[in-house]
């Protein structure tokens, strides 16, 4: 099964088997934004409260594969009680990380390891489903559907 | 019941399929991928080709290729041939009693459903005109008709699918009653159910209505007789019975063809052209705007010659036995863990299986399976409205072929296993 250990990783499927922040909020005053990737009719739903300048709460319901669902849950851990600001820079890390793979995978080079894993943390453990391009998008779904949620927030 | 299940229509003593003896004939099965042989077990999307599809469509580019229906030399003459040949054969592999003119080349299923909607449908269907649909449909027989739905405000009507896994056939007497089109599958790409068709299509034809067949499925694996099944309209598509991509087909009887409007306009299509209009060729090209796909119809008269020599009675029986040993293979080494959606047993029923297994996501199980070389689908299988029925958004879906063996079965069994392994 070599290969699969760098896309379920211990800590991703920890986090699918015992998802973070998971529920709902009432809405509002929170944001409640749906994601869908058509593709595998995976469905998130991102609660995210913001309160001034900060993400104070966050509750992710849906459902969808492990890949998706921890990642949802690794982004909720991530960013809850950080300010807006850091979000935004965390989601721009994140989908570097899972771009720039993608840029090297068609390259025959390494891996490009222009993102900084220590800026992710935990969040590197996802790093291995570049290697599974049609898994991406699994992936970002959560992450893209919490962009919506904070420019949202921000529009009042 | 007027199933065309074997069981009915076959002799007794079917000489059973030597898959082993015609697994070479599919240069692309002879691989490995992550280091495994390759398990393909994904012939309902599409399927793989034998070597006489692939050196038929390489034969016509290296000595024929030339437009057809306008040359009057040599090369353009056989091009135009091979083109009518592959319309016969597939005329002749469906039953239809005037391949000539009643054989339409399409791109694919999807397109000759929405040639039926455009045509037919918005000449016939007009505010309140009723169409009967089916839970089990593919996107493909349900989009073009909620577009009509929106468009000219046509009224559709759906008959349900049982716990069973069949049509809800005690509520078709009375849901048919006004309806003027009941567009069905003949087999579904989710649950394998076969839909009894010709007892559909005799109700729907006392009603009043026309009935149009989704073969899609039934016509790669099971002996297909438009008459026999009632059929006014049948589409299916080259790919998913051993053809090339890039070709379909819509069979229709010809009174209605005759009277339809064209679908697509332009070349090849037409008898004269003046400032002022136009009129149409004759059937079946009025219904072939623009150069066809030639090769790819040539490939696909291929394809139906190699499923006629090999027999559709016994593609049908082959795929009965493995679709049996696979239900036994799943349930006696997982129990409970797996679930089937679709009909139990072999009656009925192709060899299409949609497994749910434990809490494993189709994405994921597809994922671990393909480090196997197990090749399965996840997904909605483009069939939304079933899925809501079946109270999931997704499932795993392997499905078999003439080409299949109890082997490959083994293999995702035990694939299946090393995923409950990660996951369990
Ligand atoms: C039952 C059924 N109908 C229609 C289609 C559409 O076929 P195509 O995509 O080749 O047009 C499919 C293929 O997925 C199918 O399984």
């Amino acid at each position: 099964m070599n290969g699969l250990e760098d896309l379920y990783r211990e800590i991703i499927l920890d986090h699918y088997r015992s998802p973070r922040n998971r529920g709902e909020l009432e809405s509002p005053p929170a944001q409640r934004v749906e994601g869908f990737n058509p593709l595998c009719g995976d469905e998130v739903v991102v609660y995210v409260q913001v309160d001034g300048d900060r993400v104070t709460d966050i509750r992710i319901a849906g459902q969808g594969c492990s890949i998706s669902q921890s990642s949802a849950s690794l982004m909720s851990a991530a960013v809850k009680g950080k300010t807006v600001a850091e979000a935004r820079d965390l989601i721009r890390t994140f989908k570097a990380m899972m771009q720039v793979h993608e840029a090297s995978l068609e390259g025959d080079g390494g891996e490009a390891e222009a993102v900084d894993p220590e800026a992710l943390g935990e969040l590197a453990a996802l790093q291995g489903v570049v290697k599974f391009p049609v898994r991406i998008k699994c992936a970002t779904l959560s992450w893209n559907t919490l962009t919506q949620g904070l420019d949202e927030a921000e529009a009042g | 019941m007027a199933e065309l299940t074997v069981e009915e229509t076959a002799p007794a003593a079917l000489a059973p399929l030597d898959v082993a003896a015609l697994k070479p004939d599919f240069p692309v099965l002879n691989q490995e991928v992550h280091g495994r042989r390759l398990v393909y077990l994904d012939s309902a999307a599409s399927s793989q080709h034998p070597r006489a599809v692939l050196e038929a469509m390489d034969r016509y580019y290296e000595t024929t290729h030339a437009n057809v229906h306008r040359g009057v030399y040599a090369l353009a003459e056989e091009a135009d041939r091979l083109y009518e040949d592959a319309r016969r054969s597939v005329g002749r592999f469906i039953g239809a009693p005037d391949p000539t003119t009643e054989v339409i080349f399409t791109k694919n299923a999807t397109e000759s459903v929405n040639l039926v909607a455009a045509s037919w449908g918005r000449k016939h269907l007009h505010e309140g005109d009723v169409v009967l649909l089916t839970e089990m449909e593919h996107h493909a027989n349900l989009v073009p008709w909620l577009m009509l739905a929106e468009e000219q405000g046509v009224e559709l009507r759906w008959l349900g699918v049982g716990d069973d896994y069949r049509l809800d056939l005690a509520e078709l007497e009375e849901l048919v009653t006004g309806v003027k089109l009941v567009a069905c599958s003949a087999m579904s790409n989710v649950l394998g159910t076969i839909t009894p068709f010709a007892e559909i299509a005799a109700v729907a034809h006392r009603a009043g209505a026309l009935v149009l067949a989704d073969g899609a499925q039934s016509v790669p694996h099971l002996p297909t007789d438009v008459q026999a099944m009632g059929c006014d309209f049948l589409v299916f598509s080259g790919h998913k019975m051993l053809g090339p991509t890039g070709i379909g087909v819509l069979w229709a009887r010809r009174e209605l063809l005759e009277e339809m409007p064209p679908f697509l306009g332009g070349g090849g299509m037409i008898r004269d052209v003046r400032r002022d209009g136009f009129t149409t060729n004759e059937l079946p090209w009025k219904f072939e705007a623009g150069t066809p796909p030639i090769a790819e119809a040539v490939g696909l008269g291929a394809a139906v010659r190699y499923l006629e020599a090999i027999g559709m009675d016994r593609v049908r029986a082959h795929e009965v036995e493995l679709t049996a040993y696979a239900q036994g293979a799943l349930a006696g080494r997982f129990g409970e863990k797996v679930t089937i959606f679709g009909p139990e047993g072999t009656d009925g029923r192709g060899g299409v299986l949609s497994l749910a297994f434990g809490d494993v996501h189709p994405h994921d199980l597809a994922q671990v399976l393909d480090q196997s070389g197990v090749c399965v689908r996840a997904g909605h299988h483009c069939a939304k409205p079933l899925m809501r029925r079946l109270g999931v958004n997704a499932t795993a879906r392997a499905s078999l072929y003439l080409y299949n063996d109890e082997e490959d079965v083994d293999a995702l069994v035990d694939a299946l296993a090393e995923a409950d392994t990660l996951f369990g």
